[in-house]
């Protein structure tokens, strides 16, 4: 496994230390879980939930009882300014 | 000092002493104090999730199990430490100090809601509210010598949960006895418009069942768990907990499962990928800190989940995970078949010591070896304290039932209760 790759892929900041190991606890849960190949699952179709719904739909109405003002949605936010939440910049002046 | 700052000091159980309100509402809870695990959220008090990450966030909405407590009356005490995220089975995963089991202090309580077992053991509350993904509530419950139940998928509304892996998430209720359990249960099943998972099944009156008599049961012993890697003390309790069901006048049959055996490899692909994606929100833009603060267990959750769901690895774990998770609801429907609930241990091995798995984390993976199949069928589970090893360590073990069977299940527990005490001893700290 490709311990940079996998971290970058969940924007995950890891210092060259935890890198290091990562790489040998990430192995080592893989080797834990590398058992299921030995289960015959030909044919068998993958089960991703278990309610026997699907297709839960309400109906498209505002409920007040469940909206946010705009000071309760910034009220968390590490950094607010005139009603925005503030994010890092992602696209460098040319 | 209270008995809560006591328990606090000595254990770590509270992330966030709440100071009791006077109920606006008077129902079938009234009187009754609770705790709930720190990854429910309740508006204007804080909700950490046991993480760095949110250790400043204050909530702006509550949720739905929460306003259903209150409005049946019963009061908040605490916000309790756990493994952060749910991640782990000892809560020593947390930014919070390591959660100790009241019945020996340099010993764990168990996870990943090791907090609120340990206030219910204690006597700070006379129940509290879990969350139960792969053994959280139940080995908790198993280590601290209390009853925890484990519902049905969608039997209680995951509105306002923090989600750690969305399609094995529970909520359920922690007491000292089984009764208590089905007064608590009875409040918070139920449909939640709020959570599209939740179950439209009718719930039943469990305090009307509770008391039924079990001639009728059989209950089964999946022959494969009860072999070489079964601490003897644990299987000595259980098998004396089997005596006490046959003077119930239940009969005892032998199944077997030998798929059992693959839960904690399916579940540690399945859990890590979901909790990979759930996790993804805290960005630290809109609330909480950066992911930097995410805590070694979870970022190596985060990057297991993340490689079995990316390109050229999917087929070969996760969706070979979910293959094997349809084989596990065949294996439960043939065992049910020949017997109404399976008995089994809760763990392998009582409490282990704090810090055991420092050097290996990938070892307390497997302090879930019974716990972590349940989940991904949605089947129920009761944990229930069946004696103490030499040492005095409690020992739990649990009952699983088919979906929607936690009536049955609080009944069998209740019954075993009036024929024991393990449930209503109390630590001394």
């Amino acid at each position: 496994m490709d311990v940079k790759h996998v971290a970058k892929l969940a924007n995950l900041p890891l210092t060259t230390d935890e890198e290091k190991m990562f790489q040998k606890q990430l192995v080592s849960i893989l080797d834990l879980v590398e058992k299921l190949k030995k289960v015959d699952t030909k044919n068998v179709s993958p089960t991703s939930q278990v309610t026997g719904q699907a297709n839960v739909f309400r109906e498209d109405i505002i409920e007040p009882e469940r909206v946010l003002t705009q000071k309760e949605a910034l009220s968390n936010a590490p950094q607010s300014h005139n009603g925005y939440f503030v994010v890092p910049r992602i696209l460098d002046e040319v | 000092m209270t008995l809560i700052e006591e328990v606090s000091a000595k254990t770590n159980a509270f992330i966030t002493v709440v100071s009791p309100e006077k109920p606006k509402n008077s129902g079938p809870l009234s009187g009754k104090t609770f705790v709930l695990k720190d990854s429910y959220v309740t508006e204007g008090i804080k909700t950490t999730a046991a993480s760095k990450v949110l250790e400043n966030y204050i909530p702006q909405y509550s949720a739905t199990v929460y306003k259903r407590l209150i409005d049946a009356g019963a009061t908040l005490v605490g916000k309790m430490n756990m493994d952060a995220w749910g991640h782990g089975a000892t809560s020593e995963n947390t930014d919070f100090g390591v959660v100790k089991n009241p019945w020996d202090l340099t010993r764990v309580a168990g996870g990943s809601g090791g907090g609120a077992a340990v206030a219910v053991a204690t006597g700070c509350a006379d129940f509290a509210i879990g969350e139960d993904t792969g053994g959280s509530i139940r080995t908790p419950a198993a280590w601290c010598g209390i009853t925890g139940l484990k519902v049905t998928y969608g039997r209680v509304s995951r509105y306002g949960c923090i989600a750690y892996a969305s399609s094995f998430d529970t909520v359920g209720p922690t007491a000292r006895a089984a009764k208590e359990c089905a007064q608590v249960l009875q409040v918070i099943a139920g449909k939640d418009p709020y959570d599209a998972t939740s179950s439209p099944h009718p719930v039943p009156n469990y305090l009307e069942s509770i008391n039924r008599p079990l001639n009728d049961l059989v209950i089964g012993l999946p022959k494969e768990i009860f072999g070489e890697g079964l601490d003897k003390e644990i299987k000595t309790a259980i098998d004396q907990a089997v005596e006490i069901f046959k003077k119930l006048g239940v009969s005892v049959n032998e199944v077997s499962m030998p798929l059992l055996d693959y839960g904690v490899s399916a579940y540690y692909i399945i859990a890590p990928s979901e909790t990979s994606s759930n996790l993804a929100r805290y960005d630290g833009i809109r609330f909480g800190n950066g992911r930097s603060r995410f805590t070694s267990e979870t970022k190596r959750r985060i990057m297991t989940g993340t490689y079995t769901l990316s390109a050229g690895y999917y087929d070969a774990y996760y969706k070979k995970a979910q293959q094997v998770r349809t084989l596990f609801i065949r294996e439960y429907q043939k065992a049910l078949s020949q017997c109404n609930i399976l008995l089994m241990p809760v763990t392998p091995f009582p409490p282990t010591r704090i810090g055991e798995f420092v050097d290996d984390p990938v070892q307390s993976y497997l302090v879930d070896v019974f716990t972590t199949t349940q989940n991904p069928v949605g089947v129920p589970a009761l944990a229930l304290p069946c004696g103490f090893t030499k040492s005095n360590l409690p020992i739990g073990m649990q009952i699983v039932g088919p979906m929607f069977s936690e009536d049955r299940l609080l009944n069998i527990g209740h019954q075993y209760q009036r024929a024991t005490n393990w449930h209503l001893q109390v630590p001394k700290l």
